[in-house]
């Protein structure tokens, strides 16, 4: 499903170069549940970025279902981040001047769902996180870890084939921790490809298949 | 659908500066809208007071005689032999005094001669007007128009009266109805006139001879005014030794057009003025989206995350400028409305009515909407060409 080649992506502040990525080799097969670990600035983010292709690599090959990252157009990226991936970002990127529900739905508006088919879904998974109650909130009126949560829903409510969470447990308590972590489980059950970013080993135990990350080199355990 | 209430709601999040925004497109609307309609209204009312002054006629001065004066006898000649010529009437007036018993003032006193009325326009509420037999006979009669009647006689059922004219008796064979809606009447509400036979003007007055040096030829059944007025001219070339400067015809029509053509020019102007001051409102809603777009960097970003293609971004911000451009354009539709109204009402004595002109509102609405797309297109574009990554870290 995802196969990242000598992939490197190279930040350049003032006279100094910042190896993120640093000839990252990587192969992600459908279906699989992976937890990617390393130390803060270690670079995984920006390789969640180019999976989830938001950022594009400064040097080696990116294939996505077989294909170069690069001989997908712009409609076709979009379609892909709207139907394909499920992005649950490290610093959740809700929009603020939308309500919890309005957030969640708007992928599904980005994919032309009808407005009842919508309602449905986005009451589903807000149940799903437990924020039902929170539907009209919004973000600024939310705990970091509620709005951590209508980010996981906002990533559910397309259902996605594939998963990419960046820290999705990083503001929650054991107990949330554990109930979105049961929700990761069930998803991957499902069938679907989970990529997940933690700092937490004991988290990362949880998934079948471990990467290493330290420097922009990726390691496989 | 779901584009227009994101406008809808962008826009509200932001009233103040939206209508801020709105009110560069408002004044452009208004004054677009306003300065056309009030050009439109009056021109409407002048046109109608210069074709009042005379269903269509051709005005004839002659400043050089040669010898050889035009007669009342020339008149009727030329009326006899030229079908075109079918209503001619000569034309004098002076200022005479008025009196009956203890009532006097002055009156504009004016010769002339059976066609006349019809020539003018002029119509006539009681008995009738100057006849053949009266300019032959010099009759000392006369039509007075209803001032006069009021004035001097105290009602205006009065055929039959005596009114001393500049000394002699005449006697009122018709009155004319009052006029009220015409500019013309409005400049000479309450002034006394008071018609004659031609040539009983002759003898009343010092200045006034039997040579004709104004007349008047009104249009005719079957034939154009400028048939007649070329007939005119023709026989009047002839008759002063082909001088073109010893005579001058003007006929009522060529003032219309040449009113016509100053209107077109002026609404054209002032629409023009209106038009660029739409411009720059249309600048300003350019110049409050780019800011606009640069403050929503991070949510634009979160938008292309989860999905959002570059068209959907593009038209999304592109139908916020279009719907600002739409709302602005309603409001000056409306204050527009609300200024011609009040306009009219101010003026209400005159009889002016000015009417909002329905094709500068389908300008103005046609002409906002592409302001919206030409001014919104580029900062909708440099919204929708952002690179997700960029966006998402704009730290904003
Ligand atoms: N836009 C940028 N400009 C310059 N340097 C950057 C930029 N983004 C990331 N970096 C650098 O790249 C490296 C990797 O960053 P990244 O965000 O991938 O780390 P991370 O592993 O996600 O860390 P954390 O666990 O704290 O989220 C860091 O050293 C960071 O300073
Ligand atoms: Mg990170």
């Amino acid at each position: 499903m995802i196969e990242l080649r000598d992939v490197c992506k190279y930040y350049q502040v003032g006279d100094d170069r910042v190896r993120a990525l640093d000839h990252a080799n990587l192969h992600i097969y459908p279906h699989e549940f992976v937890s990617i670990i390393g130390p803060s600035g270690s670079g995984k983010s920006t390789l969640m970025n180019i999976i989830g292709c938001l950022d594009t690599a400064d040097a080696g090959i990116y294939l996505l279902d077989k294909t170069p990252i690069d001989a997908y157009s712009e409609r076709e990226l979009a379609k892909v981040r709207n139907r394909k991936i499920g992005f649950v970002f490290q610093n959740f990127n809700l929009i603020q001047k939308l309500s919890a529900e309005e957030n969640v739905e708007l992928p599904l508006i980005y994919q032309h769902v009808r407005r009842s088919e919508r309602q449905r879904r986005v009451k589903e998974a807000l149940m799903q996180v437990g924020l039902e109650k929170r539907a009209k909130h919004l973000p600024t009126e939310l705990s970091g870890g509620q709005q951590q949560r209508v980010a996981i829903a906002r990533a559910l409510v397309t259902r996605p084939s594939l998963i990419l969470a960046d820290e999705p447990t990083g503001n929650l308590d054991s107990k949330t921790s554990r109930e979105i972590m049961n929700m990761l489980h069930e998803l991957h059950e499902q069938g679907n490809t989970i990529v997940l970013i933690t700092h937490d080993d004991g988290i990362a135990h949880e998934a079948p298949r471990r990467i290493h990350i330290l420097d922009g080199k990726v390691t496989e355990e | 659908m779901q584009a227009f209430i994101m406008a809808l709601r962008s826009i509200g999040a932001n009233k103040m500066r939206s209508a801020l925004t709105m009110l560069g497109i408002i004044i452009g609307v208004m004054a677009l809208v306003v300065l056309v309609s009030l050009v439109n209204g009056a021109t409407d009312s002048v046109t109608n007071a210069v074709s009042d002054l005379g269903s269509s006629m051709v005005t004839v001065n002659i400043m050089d005689n040669k010898g050889k004066p035009v007669t009342l006898e020339d008149l009727s000649l030329w009326k006899k032999e030229n079908p075109s010529l079918g209503k001619i009437a000569a034309y004098a007036s002076d200022q005479q005094v008025a009196r009956l018993d203890e009532n006097y003032g002055s009156a504009t006193v004016y010769g002339t001669t059976p066609d006349f009325d019809e020539v003018q326009g002029l119509k006539i509420a009681r008995g009738r007007f100057i006849s053949v037999p009266d300019v032959q006979n010099h009759s000392f009669v006369c039509v007075i128009n209803e001032a006069m009647a009021k004035d001097l006689i105290g009602y205006t059922d009065c055929i039959g009266h005596e009114v001393l004219i500049g000394g002699s008796y005449y006697t009122v064979i018709g009155v004319l109805e009052a006029e009220e809606d015409s500019l013309t009447a409005l400049f000479t509400a309450g002034q006394m006139v008071c018609y004659i036979p031609y040539t009983s003007l002759i003898r009343l007055s010092g200045v006034i001879s039997s040579e004709i040096t104004t007349f008047y030829v009104g249009e005719t059944e079957g034939f154009t005014l400028e048939m007649s007025e070329n007939t005119i001219s023709d026989i009047l070339l002839s008759r002063f030794q082909e001088d073109e400067d010893a005579f001058r015809t003007s006929s009522q029509n060529i003032l219309e057009e040449a009113m016509g053509q100053i209107t077109s020019v002026l609404s054209v102007l002032l629409g023009g003025i209106a038009a660029i001051s739409l411009i720059v409102g249309g600048i300003g809603i350019m110049n409050i989206m780019m800011v606009t777009v640069t403050e929503r960097t991070r949510e634009i970003g979160i938008r292309k995350a989860i999905g959002a293609s570059r068209g959907t971004i593009l038209f999304q911000f592109l139908m916020e400028a279009v719907v600002l451009c739409m709302l602005g354009c309603a409001l000056g539709i409306f204050f527009s409305w609300g200024i011609l109204r009040l306009a009219t009402s101010i003026v209400s004595s005159t009889g002016l009515v000015f009417k909002m002109n329905p094709g500068v509102v389908v300008t103005s609405v046609i002409f906002c909407f592409l302001i919206g797309v030409i001014f919104g297109l580029s900062p909708a574009n440099k919204a929708a060409k952002m690179k997700p990554i960029d966006a998402l870290h704009y730290g904003g």
